[in-house]
């Protein structure tokens, strides 16, 4: 047997994360430490994985399988596509500088007491996280994915509620309980969306007979599982609405502002850029794969749904006062088109939306951990409260820019890539649906760029005058994210080529083919 | 003339003794019952004859042996096949020996291991006169605030009746899912309920209040016994006998042979339809299913805490066991009739103690709604009549007892002043005072919310699938959103404890003694292991899933 690669992707940030849970109070810094070499151990398993992966080759590939709930027809089986490499690699690129950037905020809450350990269940937690969204990634039972998509929210939630910016304007009585609020609001969304899922979960059973996704796939293809319509649409809508919760798609989109708005910068990358992506990707793997024939059904609704999307989450992102919501907002308006390229039901609209979900990863954690050094900072995170930092802290400035035209999609940048394959697949399917999502870029610019006006130019305020600039760490975290967005904006080719074998497979199983362009059809 | 032909002539022979059957009881069979009753009779005599000092040890010592024993006695006959090849009727047709009785009974006495445990916990209080004490009172006779009751106290008395108490109620507990039956089982049922309303009784700390538990229960388990009993006689009419096998007979109609002093009333439906319906009644009452719930939270928030963990579990675990034998022994005949009203049952209970819950303030009334909508959940599995209905709903019951006993013991060590802290807002901050005490305790929240990777999700998810494989795929979605509805009071608590600022009086945490951690320990392993690998206890639960008939 060969060395299972995918587990010890798994194994290494969960084993790091009760190591580090576990280093005693008094080494509160050798916990951070360690928790840095574990994010970058499991890194390196990552590009392993990338370099073993063959793109050309089959379907699921470095696979595992062994049993384990025999009773309930569960079975650990992992085994990764391009699309799960991608994100894969998404992942574990993000942690370090998610914990590097998270370096000082459980300072804060230390007591100084034996028992309470807050720093060292900060770094285990994001940790813990890691180890849950890799598997939900690698795994192809559909009943172990089940378990850790919904697992993750609990460290998630703790993450959330108790870990808050170390300022804020009505001091910490207000910010606590906006924080729990927060953390609850995230917590039974997306319980619901999961229970709700339990129970399609549960019919996809009694159908199938089997949690294997290839199985069921290859049942479903060569007609041996038949599925009635009705049962295969309640099915899909189970498993939709939960990823729809954790995309999040409008109208359940609401626990994201308040997640992101109340959580620490780095705890909002995680959640926007690492846990959201599961929802996206499972759509992708599992109810294209699972449901082809109802995932056309619902196509046209989940299309407006995401269009809705798009706009309404650009339109609330340029109406916000506050840095942290705005990002929020303007997620949701991204996610909306990941949703919209995947639905697309076109190569190029799925292509598209992975390459969507790296970029944004990306170009997201780059945009709002500058945005929360800057918040660090001042002690506020309202967009009134800052003036002219670009003559103060020249680099700061000059990141946040950077991470904000990435946002908006400049041609040049990584997410510019994404979206423009993202709308060319919309328009080859649905041209009205592709035009008004057009809309969503030139909001997109508008926000951005006023927020960056507002915050950046303009004569210095006296509060942000004696701001100091990004200190060594906090340059460290932010350039190679900078350096890849520039870098994937000019050769995207390397995530392509992983990609594009399996959106082509994930597109004959839904039984759908591109378009013909009309001047061809024409001749 | 022969002596014996003298003799005939002015007296007949009498039918020969020998023709009055001699009962055969297999004693071996017996035995985890029989141990019990042993260990409880023995505790009686100790109340009688041993020096007041060295009574709690010798108590708290001859329980916890008594029931590891009649476990060991449990294991032996498992594993000598009584589970499986080898199940038959035992004791002339009064008890059943096989799966489900071996498994229930294995599963209560490990509760009832653990709450020994519980019971015997002396480093919670402090001390009074310089004396350790536990939780029950120091003289349940004496009245509450009275002069007796200081002098009691004073003199460092305690209640070590609590222990042979719960030794009857654990031998009435083990009888209850396998008798065979309808008089075994009301026998089994009142051996187990009184034992448990007079603990209820005997909080050491606000002791009117648990007198109150101890009367409402008492009363409402009175009616419930009355029910129970109705509906025994009831069948009797129907069927022309108490035994299971015989009733199931009737039901199904192959049963010819009336008998003539039941001619007018023998397979007259209406008799089976109500007299089954009053007995499912009772069963239903101890189950703590809605509109039979009633009585859960005031008893729950009344009895002592250990009492409470003890009762919740074992309670729910016996009644589901004999109200599974009912159902799938004796009325499968009859279960187009059951399941529609088993379906509204179950419906009702999920949703009814998820959706109250919401409101409690008080941590022990909140997890006594809680179990009310577990025992919905549970109904979910019942109702799928089917061999994964009944080793779903065993492995749902041996998970869920750990995790209530454990959750119980966890509520004991919060406290001040006033004893033992239930108030939810007290527990406000507890995750910066006490992280570990805290952690542990959302472990079994989440747990009892059903979040993977805990035993509440494996066993949630074993009763969801039989129930959908059954065919009742809209109960499986109405369990899901209870499930959330549930879901959202837990959190709660979860938030209270780590995301809100401690209340500077708050409570303290008391450090129990090594009988308490054990069982919260014990709690906290058996929740993630079975939430992790439960595979091992599935195949258990699922060889153990047939009924001897």
């Amino acid at each position: 047997m060969s060395f299972p690669l995918l587990t010890a992707t798994v194994v290494l940030p969960a084993v790091g994360a009760i190591a580090t849970a576990a280093v005693p109070a008094a080494q509160r810094t050798a916990a951070k430490w360690l928790a840095l070499v574990v994010s970058l151990a499991t890194l390196v398993l990552a590009a392993l994985v990338v370099v073993r992966f063959e793109p050309g080759g089959s379907r699921y590939q470095l696979t595992e399988s062994h049993a384990w709930i025999k009773d309930f027809g569960v079975r650990y089986e992992l085994g990764v596509d391009g699309i799960a490499v991608a994100l894969l690699a998404l992942t574990a690129l993000l942690i370090p500088f998610v914990i590097l950037a998270g370096w000082h905020d459980a300072d804060t809450l230390e007591t100084g007491s034996r028992r309470w350990r807050p720093t060292q269940g900060f770094f285990a937690l994001i940790l813990a996280v890691e180890a849950m969204v890799i598997l939900s990634f690698e795994a192809t039972d559909v009943f172990l994915f089940y378990i850790f998509f919904e697992a993750m929210l609990i460290p998630m939630y703790f993450l959330i509620g108790g870990f808050g910016d170390r300022a804020h304007e009505h001091g910490e009585k207000v910010a606590s309980t906006q924080r729990s609020y927060a953390a609850v609001k995230f917590l039974l969304y997306n319980l619901v969306g999961g229970l709700i899922m339990l129970a399609a979960v549960i019919g996809l059973y009694v159908q199938a007979g089997t949690f294997s996704l290839p199985e069921i796939v290859q049942a479903r293809a060569n007609g041996s599982l038949h599925m009635a319509t009705g049962t295969e649409r309640w099915l899909f809508l189970g498993f939709f609405f939960a990823f729809a919760v954790k995309a999040p798609l409008w109208p359940v989109h609401t626990w994201l502002p308040n997640a992101m708005g109340e959580a620490t910068a780095p705890v909002a990358v995680l959640i926007t850029a690492v846990v959201d992506k599961v929802g996206t990707f499972a759509m992708l793997r599992f109810c294209l794969q699972l449901f082809p024939e109802a995932s056309k059904w619902a196509t046209p609704v989940i299309l407006v749904l995401a269009l809705i999307s798009i706009v309404y989450g650009a339109l609330l992102a340029v109406g916000q006062r506050d840095i942290k919501r705005l990002v929020a907002y303007a997620s949701i308006s991204h996610f909306g088109f990941i949703i919209m390229g995947i639905f697309a039901m076109t190569s190029q609209g799925q292509s598209g939306a992975t390459l969507y979900m790296v970029n944004h990863g990306i170009s997201t954690a780059a945009l709002m951990l500058v945005a929360g050094f800057l918040i660090s900072r001042r002690g506020s995170r309202l967009i009134a409260d800052y003036g002219g930092v670009q003559k103060v802290a020249p680099v700061l400035a000059g990141t946040f820019l950077i991470g904000g035209l990435a946002t908006l999609s400049l041609p040049g940048l990584a997410p510019f890539v994404s979206e423009f394959l993202v709308l060319v697949g919309t328009f080859a399917r649905h041209p009205v649906i592709g035009i008004i999502a057009t809309f969503g870029i030139v909001l997109a610019a508008l926000y951005t760029l006023v927020l960056y006006q507002r915050t950046m130019t303009g004569p210095v305020k006296p509060e942000v005058a004696e701001m100091p600039d990004l200190r060594v760490r906090e340059v460290l975290v932010v350039a190679p994210l900078i350096v890849l967005l520039i870098f994937l904006g000019v050769y995207p080719k390397p995530v392509a080529d992983i990609v594009n074998p399996a959106v082509k497979q994930t597109m004959s199983d839904v039984h759908q083919t591109d378009p013909k362009p009309e001047v061809e059809a024409a001749k | 003339m022969s002596a014996a032909a003298v003799h005939s002539l002015w007296t007949t022979a009498a039918d020969p003794i020998s023709k009055i059957e001699t009962p055969k009881i297999e004693y071996g069979q017996l035995s985890p019952t029989l141990i019990v009753i042993g260990g409880a009779l023995i505790g009686v005599l100790i109340e009688a004859f041993v020096p007041r000092k060295s009574r709690y040890y010798a108590q708290a010592f001859l329980s916890a042996v008594t029931l590891a024993a009649a476990f060991a006695a449990v294991v032996a006959l498992a594993a000598g096949g009584y589970g499986t090849t080898k199940a038959h009727i035992a004791a002339m047709g009064a008890i059943a020996v096989d799966g489900p009785s071996l498994f229930l009974q294995g599963t209560i006495l490990l509760a009832g291991l653990l709450g020994v445990f519980t019971f015997a916990e002396r480093h919670l209080d402090p001390l009074a006169h310089g004396n350790r004490v536990d939780s029950f009172a120091a003289q349940a006779a004496s009245v509450p605030g009275s002069d007796s009751e200081k002098a009691a106290v004073k003199a460092g008395f305690t209640t070590t009746e609590a222990f042979p108490l719960l030794l009857f109620a654990v031998s009435g507990m083990l009888v209850f899912p396998s008798a065979n039956d309808l008089l075994t089982l009301f026998v089994a049922l009142e051996v187990f309920s009184l034992p448990l309303y007079l603990l209820c009784a005997l909080a050491r700390r606000k002791r009117l209040m648990s007198q109150e538990a101890a009367v409402k229960y008492f009363l409402l388990g009175a009616f419930a016994s009355a029910f129970t009993l109705f509906g025994i006689a009831l069948l009797y009419g129907y069927a022309g006998s108490v035994s299971y096998a015989t009733i199931a007979q009737v039901v199904d109609g192959t049963v010819t042979n009336v008998d003539p002093a039941l001619a007018g009333t023998m397979g007259n439906d209406a008799l089976l339809l109500i007299g089954a319906a009053m007995v499912v009644m009772g069963l239903l009452f101890k189950v703590g299913a809605v509109p039979f719930h009633m009585w859960t939270p005031d008893v729950y928030q009344g009895a002592p805490t250990p009492v409470t963990g003890f009762m919740a579990a074992a309670t729910k675990v016996a009644a589901f066991g004999a109200l599974l034998r009912l159902l799938y022994v004796v009325l499968p005949g009859m279960r187009w009739d059951w399941r529609p009203v088993m379906w509204a049952v179950a419906i009702v209970t999920m949703l009814g103690g998820a959706i109250v819950a919401i409101t409690q303030t008080d941590i022990k009334r909140l997890l006594a709604y809680s179990s009310i909508a577990h025992a919905g959940f549970i109904l979910a599995g019942v109702i799928a009549t089917s061999r994964d209905g009944v080793s779903s709903v065993l492995f749902y019951l041996a998970a869920y007892s750990f995790v209530t006993i454990g959750a119980f013991a966890v509520v004991t060590l919060v406290r001040d002043a006033g004893g033992e802290a239930t108030h939810l807002s007290k527990w406000a901050g507890l995750g910066r005072r006490s992280p570990l005490v805290a952690a542990v305790f959302a472990v079994f929240l989440l747990a009892f919310a059903g979040i993977p990777l805990t035993s509440g999700f494996a066993g949630k998810f074993a009763v969801f699938k039989a129930a959908a494989e059954g065919g009742a795929m809209p109960l499986v979605v109405i369990g899901v959103i209870s499930s959330a509805i549930a879901a959202f009071f837990y959190i709660r608590v979860i938030v209270l404890m780590f995301f809100s600022e401690p209340h500077p009086e708050g409570p303290t945490v008391a450090v129990p003694s090594a009988l308490t951690t054990t069982a919260i320990a014990v709690g906290v392993a058996v929740t993630l292991v079975l939430g992790v690998a439960p595979q091992y206890f599935l195949d258990l639960a699922s060889q153990a899933g047939v009924f001897v008939r």
